[in-house]
Formats: structure tokens, sequence, C-alpha cells
């Protein structure tokens, strides 16, 4: 199938600034959904609030554009009562680690088989440029005009803590990797978080001098590396891409019907 | 067969009246004196394939269930007041995206913290008022664990034919109380189970399109029908939306579908309102003491009724002025500072002779706070 048979075109044009990364990380999903062969019917998108969680009403899934931070509870219960169906959870940095830090450590301990895409522009785009947990030291945003103090999260280390059995990273200059990492997210049964960092050329990029998108997405290209290369052996500044953690644990709903199981057997 | 009778807590009655009416997913959180719910929830769904998650907070258990009511499960969460504080966001959400859920609330003494393990009605408001914007609710109690099974029954029934939370809201008196319970035999209170569209598939489905009956058929996430569902407004295919015309159509038919309903939704119990000089009104566990007060004072002549409201909201205005009509004097019973009082005096004629009969220091009211205040507007003293 075409990409466009995986959007519903009736709500085009998005509501994305020029040069977002967020249409790439659409189009890179909806390329690794078409690879794996889904049905439409059997992927549910569950989405909170922000410019990123916009995505859920793009596709042609049954689609939950719930509340800020609470996409992963939402999607939870989605999960627990239909363990069958594919649940992705695309979420904004501010969305899946400020007011939702809480869902995203705890649904990673359960290591319950939803796929969470953290797409990390390091902004809160919708509401103007205000600093997000993922901003970081010197960062400007408009309530840091001072430049900011708080130090950022690594997704992928507080994830790997959390308990997630699959995590990764890439950028939007990827764009291919990030179809091959939300491939195996999708299929690896467990908690898997994919964090794709995205750019906003509107708020991040223009508060902190960063140029143009193009200039962004190239700037992906020269800060990050792939885990364990040579390049991060002689800078260890540079950020790496790849599958951090990926190992098989007992996922939860399946560990739920051995609950059942038992239950029953007691009654 | 003979009936099955149980001596169980509130609480318990509730559990029992949940799996009754078809509950099979529930999520929650530990929370006095709601926990026993939970508790045992998490023994009993499992046994018949149902689900049961505790959850890292409140927040996260009301978004858990509406999440799997999409999915085309009966679900419930049961929390306490600061619990139920956290949960007014999702409660807002499962109004505005039209989620059937159940949210029991066994109240506790507050604001905050409060008195966690001594019973209160100060909640009332909140189950009203409680989550930000316009909006309409159904919050419902009982006062005895017969009752409250059949209320909890009633609240899965009114969340599927409205599409729409319903708030049970007890007391800790009544959830920790034990009482007998005659367990109804199946069949015995009807179910309304959910209301599915028959549209078939590859025909255009419009999940936010009312039949002509107020009412929307719902399609089952996994299901053949794909749309989308938002806490902004939306338009018929649920996707978000800004414009006028349509933001009016949605507050509208999200306030008319329940306050237009109100008879229908509207439960009570009366006693001896016939030839009342005075009227008590009361809900909850305050109604058992509000009965016993009529009861005795009938013996020694006083002519006294009870009209025990088990939906309060949306308040049943024209019943209330309507039984209230011959009343001298109108007391309300209930252990707050005042919430249904208020709302009963804007309901009747003469609200200059409504009178609030309280009690707020977590004890459980009793007959003689009540005597005290009816003394009092009798003009006789305490």
């Amino acid at each position: 199938m075409a990409v466009k048979d995986y959007i519903r075109e009736r709500f085009f044009p998005h509501m994305w600034c020029p040069g977002c990364g967020h249409g790439i990380v659409l189009n890179s999903m909806l390329r690794a959904i078409d690879a794996l062969g889904l049905s439409k019917n059997e992927i549910v998108m569950v989405s909170g609030i922000g410019c990123s969680s916009r995505i859920s009403g793009y596709v042609d899934f049954h689609s939950l554009h719930t509340l800020h931070g609470r996409a992963l509870a939402f999607a939870t219960g989605v999960k627990l009562s239909r363990p069958e169906l594919n649940v992705i959870v695309p979420m904004g940095d501010g969305d899946a680690l400020a007011i939702g830090g809480n869902h995203f450590i705890h649904a990673a301990r359960r290591n319950i088989d939803l796929t969470a895409v953290v797409m990390n522009n390091r902004i809160y785009g919708m509401t103007g440029g205000q600093y997000s947990p993922l901003s970081g030291q010197g960062i400007l945003a408009t309530t840091a005009p001072y430049s900011n103090i708080d130090s950022d999260f690594d997704v992928v280390d507080l994830a790997s803590a959390a308990g997630a059995t699959f995590v990764a990273r890439t950028t939007t200059y990827h764009a291919r990797q990030i179809t091959d990492l939300l491939k195996a997210a999708i299929l690896h049964e467990g908690f898997s978080v994919v964090e794709v960092m995205s750019q906003c050329p509107t708020y991040f990029g223009r508060k902190n001098r960063l140029g143009s998108a193009v200039d962004m997405v190239e700037r992906f290209k020269k800060i990050t590396t792939p885990i364990g290369s040579k390049a991060k052996r002689e800078h260890p500044e540079l950020i790496e891409r790849g599958i951090f953690v990926q190992k098989e644990t007992t996922e939860y709903c399946s560990a739920y019907d051995d609950v059942i199981e038992k239950a029953m057997k007691g009654n | 067969m003979a009936k099955q009778i149980k001596f169980v807590q509130g609480n318990e009655a509730c559990v029992e009246a949940a799996i009754y009416a078809g509950l099979d997913f529930f999520a929650g959180y530990p929370i006095t004196p709601s926990t026993e719910i939970a508790e045992l929830l998490s023994q009993r769904l499992p046994r018949k394939g149902g689900k049961f998650i505790q959850m890292e907070d409140e927040i996260a258990s009301i978004c858990a269930i509406i999440g799997a009511s999409l999915t085309g499960h009966k679900v419930m969460t049961a929390t306490s007041g600061p619990g139920f504080s956290l949960m007014q966001e999702g409660l807002g959400y499962a109004i505005m995206a039209e989620i059937p859920c159940v949210i029991v609330n066994v109240q506790r003494g507050g604001p905050s913290t409060g008195l966690p393990t001594h019973g209160s009605q100060g909640d009332v408001y909140q189950a009203r008022w409680g989550t930000h914007g316009d909006h309409a609710i159904i919050a419902m109690t009982a006062s005895s664990h017969q009752d409250l099974f059949q209320i909890t029954v009633e609240a899965f029934n009114l969340a599927e034919t409205y599409r729409t939370p319903v708030i049970l809201l007890f007391d800790e008196g009544i959830g920790h109380m034990r009482e007998r319970l005659v367990l109804p035999e199946k069949g015995e209170i009807p179910l309304v189970e959910r209301l599915r569209t028959a549209v078939k598939g590859g025909v255009d489905f419009h999940p936010y399109l009312p039949r002509e009956d107020g009412r929307l058929p719902m399609a089952d996430f996994g299901g053949i029908h794909r749309y989308n569902v938002t806490g902004l407004y939306h338009d018929m295919w649920g996707f978000p939306s800004d414009s006028p015309p349509i933001v009016h159509g949605l507050i509208r038919h999200l306030v008319d579908k329940i306050h237009n309903n109100v008879n229908h939704i509207a439960r009570y119990k009366e006693y001896h309102l016939e030839d009342a000089d005075n009227i008590f009104i009361s809900y909850g566990s305050a109604a058992r003491s509000a009965l016993h007060v009529v009861k005795s004072q009938r013996k020694k002549g006083e002519r006294l009724g009870l009209l025990e409201l088990q939906t309060l909201w949306p308040f049943p205005y024209d019943l209330v002025r309507e039984k209230c009509a011959r009343a001298r004097f109108v007391l309300v019973v209930e252990m707050n500072m005042g919430q249904i009082v208020l709302e009963v005096k804007r309901a009747v004629e003469k609200p200059d002779r409504v009178v609030l009969a309280n009690r707020v220091d977590g004890v459980f009211i009793t007959d003689a706070d009540i005597r005290n205040t009816l003394r009092i507007i009798e003009g006789k003293g305490v």
C-alpha cells in the first residue's frame, strides 16, 4: 500500500509548522506499519496533548487523542482489555516526561506491550516555546529568558532504568532508521521506547539560533553517531543512535493471562 | 432456588452489583475508605476472565478505564476524596468523548486528606462541578446495601444509555457498615448492554452523529470502524473542530442528553409524604437517621415524611417541588455544610422554609441531631 492509504486525507492539511520534524516521524512510522503488513483495524494510536499528539488524528487507525501526559495510562486500558491490538503511543517530550513522567516509568516497569514514541524537540511547541524536561541547561525558551538552569532527562537511560525492554534512539535526519527501529519496537513483546530527536524550527530553533529547519536536521547528523562507533570513542559528547536495550522478559498482558488461569482454577 | 443472602460491607455490595451488571475491567488505586472494592475485584474479576489493574495513581486509573471502555468493556474505578480530585480531569474527558464508565467515590471527610476513616457527604458539589467547563453529570447514591446494589446496577445501565460517566457517591458509613444483602437472581434487574452501531464495514461511520433519539451507537476499538476520539470539541467524525456551530451543537448535546431526561434518571424513595406536615429530604447514609426520626416521631403522632433522593445529579427540581408543595418546613439532612439544601431551596416555592440539619464532625448524624433541629424550627428550643 502507499503511505497515503494510512492517512485520513479528509483532515489534511495538518497543523504542523513548515519545517517541523513531526511529519517525518509520521511518514517513517507509516512505512514501518506498511512494511510489517499490519491491518489498520488492529492498530490503536493513543496520544496525549501537544503538537506531536495531533499525529493520531491524521492516521486511519483507531485513534485516541487523550489528555496531556496521560496517553500511556489510556493506552494501558486499551491494551490490557484487548491484548491482541497493536498500541502505538506517540508523545512529545513534555507530554511523555514532565506531566506524563509517572505514567511513563510505570508503563516501563510493568513491561506492557506498548510502543512509546517520544518525539523529542526539546520544547513545548503548542504553547509557544517553553522549556521542557528534555531542553537541558543553557537553552533559551520563553520561560527561560536568562537560559535554562534545569537539567534534562536522558530518555534512553530513564526508560532503561525504569524497566523498558526495548529502548532505541534516532533522529529525523535518519528517517529510514526511524522506520527500522519502529518496526522492531512494534514487533517487540513488551514496553518499547523509541526516542526520535525532532526539530522545532519555529520555537526551539529560532530562540537558540540554530538556523533553518534544514540546518537543524543536518545538525542531528553531526551531533549523533551509531552506538559503539569509533567516533563516539573519539568524541564522547556525541549522542548515540540505535538499539540500546532489547531483551525478552514476561509481558504484562500475558502475565495477567496466568493470573486469570490461576483465579479460575481456584474457583 | 433459594435466594443467596450475604452479610456484607457496602463496598462488597457494590462489587457484587458491578459484577452482576457485567463489569469486566477495573483500574484503581488504594485509598481509604474505598480500598475493599479494589481488593475484592482483584480476586473476582480474573475468575470470570475480566481484568483488574492497580495503576500508579487515580489519574491513571480513570484514564485506563476509559481506554478499556472503548474496546467494548463495562468498566469502573473506585476512590475517595483526594483520589476523586485527581480523577476530575479524566472525568471531563469521559463526558466530552462520551465514554460509558462508572466512578465510585466512597466519601470521607474533606477538604484535603481530611478524615480518611470517617464518613462525610462533602463531595456532592464536587461531583456536579469538579471537572472544569460546562457539563451535565449523573451522580447517584443509596442508604442501604440492597438499594446500593440496585443503584450500582442502574449506574452501569445509565452509563450505557447516555454514553456518559456515572458517579456513585457513597460514603464511609455505607461503605464499611455490614448489613444483609439478598443477591438478585440473574435477570431480576434488567441490564442495558452497549449499543453498537449497525453501520456495515466500508460505509462512512459517524461516531459522533446522534440518532434522532439522541443516542450514539458505539463501535469497539479493534473492530471494523476506525474513528478518532478526542477531548477537544469535535465534529461527527470525532475530529477536532472549533467551528462555532459545531461547538454549540456539541455542548448542547452533552448537557441536553442528561437534563432533558431528568425524570428518566431520577431515582428516589418516599416515606409518609402523603400527609406530612414537615418533610425531610436526605440521601445516602444520613437518610437512615432521617427515616429513624420519621418512624419514631410518627408513633408520637407527629406527621413527618421523608423524601430520600438516590439521584443527586441531575437534580430532580420538579419532583422536589411537587413533593414539598404542602409541607410547612423542609429539613434537608446531610453530612456537610449544606450542599443539597441549596438545590432544594432552588426547587421549592418557599425557600425560607427550607432548613439544614447537618453534622460535620466526622460522627455519623444521629436521630437526636435531627430532632434538635426540628425542635428549633418549631420554636421548642433544644
